[in-house]
């Protein structure tokens, strides 16, 4: 393998003093929940790693993933792209088009064999032998796997790559199928979302470039550090869904007085991601802060899930729609006025049968 | 016939007396199942009323602001504490049908493999639809009550149990205890919380469907069968009220 420079080699070279550097690592160690024990062990491995190599393709998706990552505050998207990883391949973001950017490709697949990062963002459509989605002139699902072949590790960026998405909603008519599905023999770390929070996918890099490992990940493969908890356990309106004040229209008093919106159908009780703690836009708002619910966005399948203003959601299922309310108060009306028809039929039988046997004894 | 001295005297004929004199009746449900059964159904009662409510929650209240207003809280608590006295009372109950009478096993199994069984399953739908005159003589559950019990309570509950303490565990973190032992619930139904939410919402509503047909089947049979059914589930005693077999 070539000689690649350190981060901190580069980050030097590009005018960042020490003193800045140090901080760089302090607030990157914060944003991970790490101890300040391990600031020093970032500056270590950040002045002695060589960066890694990192490829990033885009399979079917609508690129709000790359929209999100290059608005990171923190660490700021440029030090990422920039100084922290060798980006060395992505088609939306890199400066080359057309053959040479397939070269660059081969070229960075061969000379970092085993060693580089694949991130995906998109899925591949699997119908029709994959040609729903075609770059450099074949199907995404082989590029997919001639890269992951000899990756080290996949990132998974966003819903599309996770879950499938959109794209993978029923009745998903181009087979559309999360990274997961496809390439089977790599570790693959999941970071969902419509698109991820800009700050939990450079945090996520940042911690397996340091640490040369994944992060730790939760029963889905998540990172836990920013999918370990629900909007709903950090969310600020929760005084108001534990006092059971809620929005109950758009347009009431109690939306502007910025309730709870559970009975709105918020899904934030049923999704794990950090909007409600670190936020969107340089940590500036979330949906439920400007006053619409979570749509649970990170979860899978969260197209299928019914309505998005809803808590007790439609039953798809049942063709017509239906909740889980609507179905089982039918199912129970249903037994209740068959256990009353019971009841008369046995009232009248019993009388039949009394006057027979009084009429018999007469 | 010999008169038992302390029925002397009391409001009764020699029919009434000669059938006092005999033993008619058979000890079924011992204490545990009784305290059981009378736990459960209160907790159940607390369960879907307090479930219904957090699906869809009562009407906004303002009565002190929001810190010192805790109305969906107590909601959610008295369907957590209802949830992990159901929880625990069901384990006492798997451990008493171990370790108790033969009756108290009835409830966790049915003989499938058993021809004669699903024949008496059958007289006792005839019973129901009214094509059979006459019910027989059960000491425990009749056969289709068997069936029922097995299905809404041991496989019902069951599901409650389980996907409820999945549910309550994320409320205590992924890194809980308890969210380790019933993580699982959520990777067997693809993924989604929300969708274990949902199910066990319609978990409710099977069990309402057994609240409605077991309290009227148990007061119909109560006053239809030949035996006691209600006052059983009190005293544990099951009586008949008459001397035929069968």
């Amino acid at each position: 393998m070539s000689q690649i420079e350190t981060f901190y080699d580069v980050m030097r070279r590009q005018g960042i003093t020490r003193r800045s550097f140090m901080k760089y690592c302090s607030l990157t160690a914060a944003a991970l929940g790490l101890s300040p024990a391990m600031v020093p062990k970032i500056a270590e491995a950040m002045e002695t790693k060589p960066r890694t190599p990192v490829i990033w393709v885009h399979g079917l998706e609508c690129t709000c993933c790359s929209e999100s990552f290059i608005r990171s505050a923190h660490p700021l998207a440029k030090d990422v792209v920039l100084s922290m990883i060798s980006l060395d391949y992505d088609d939306t973001l890199m400066a080359a088009a057309g053959h040479a950017a397939e070269a660059a490709f081969e070229d960075t697949i061969q000379k970092y064999k085993g060693n580089y990062i694949l991130a995906v963002e998109g899925n591949p459509p699997l119908n029709e032998d994959g040609m729903f989605c075609i770059t450099g002139g074949k199907p995404f699902v082989e590029k997919l796997r001639h890269a992951a072949k000899d990756a080290k590790a996949v990132i998974s960026w966003g819903a599309c790559a996770s879950y499938g998405c959109v794209q993978a909603a029923k009745p998903n008519p181009t087979q559309a199928t999360p990274v997961h599905k496809v390439i089977t023999d790599k570790p693959i770390i999941k970071v969902p979302g419509c698109p991820p929070i800009a700050e939990v996918m450079t945090g996520v890099i940042t911690y397996m470039l340091t640490f040369d490992r994944l992060p730790e990940l939760d029963r889905q493969g998540r990172p836990a550090m920013f999918y370990g908890q629900r909007i709903h356990d950090k969310c600020y309106r929760r005084p108001h869904f534990d006092a059971g004040q809620f929005v109950e229209q758009w347009d009431d008093e109690n939306a502007r007085k910025g309730y709870c919106l559970y009975k709105m159908g918020c899904k934030g009780p049923t999704t794990y991601n950090a909007c409600s703690t670190i936020r969107w836009n340089e940590g500036t708002s979330f949906p439920i802060q400007s006053g619409h619910g979570c749509i649970g966005c990170s979860e899978d399948g969260f197209w299928d899930q019914g309505s998005f203003y809803d808590r007790v959601t439609d039953l798809t299922q049942f063709g017509v729609e239906a909740n889980a309310d609507k179905v089982g108060m039918a199912a129970a009306g249903v037994v209740g006025a068959g256990v009353a028809a019971h009841a008369a039929i046995t009232a009248l039988k019993a009388a039949q049968k009394k006057t027979q046997s009084s009429k018999e004894e007469a | 016939m010999t008169d038992t001295p302390h029925l002397e005297g009391a409001h009764a004929d020699p029919e009434d007396l000669a059938s006092a004199s005999r033993q008619t009746s058979v000890y079924v449900y011992e204490v545990p199942v009784r305290i059981w059964h009378w736990v459960n159904a209160l907790a159940i009662v607390v369960l879907c009323l307090s479930g219904y409510f957090i699906g869809s929650p009562p009407p906004s209240m303002q009565i002190a602001e929001a810190t010192h207003q805790f109305v969906f809280g107590y909601i959610r608590f008295a369907h957590f504490a209802a949830g992990w006295i159901l929880a625990i009372g069901f384990l006492g109950r798997i451990y008493w049908a171990i370790f108790g009478n033969h009756h108290a096993r009835q409830l966790f199994y049915f003989p499938f493999w058993n021809g004669a069984y699903w024949k008496e399953v059958i007289h006792e739908v005839k019973w129901y639809l009214f094509l059979t005159r006459e019910p027989k003589k059960y000491v425990g559950h009749n056969p289709l009550a068997q069936l029922a019990m097995f299905f809404f309570i041991t496989l019902g509950v069951s599901f409650m149990i389980v996907t409820g303490l999945a549910l309550y565990a994320e409320g205590l973190g992924t890194d809980s205890g308890l969210y380790a032992l019933f993580g699982w619930v959520f990777t067997l139904f693809g993924h989604n919380p929300h969708i274990v939410h949902t199910l066990h919402h319609l978990g409710m509503w099977w069990i309402v469907i057994f609240m409605i047909v077991h309290i009227y089947v148990a007061i119909r049979e109560d006053i239809m069968s030949r035996q006691s059914i209600v006052s059983t589930m009190i005293s544990g005693h099951r009586t008949f009220k008459d001397d035929r077999p069968q």
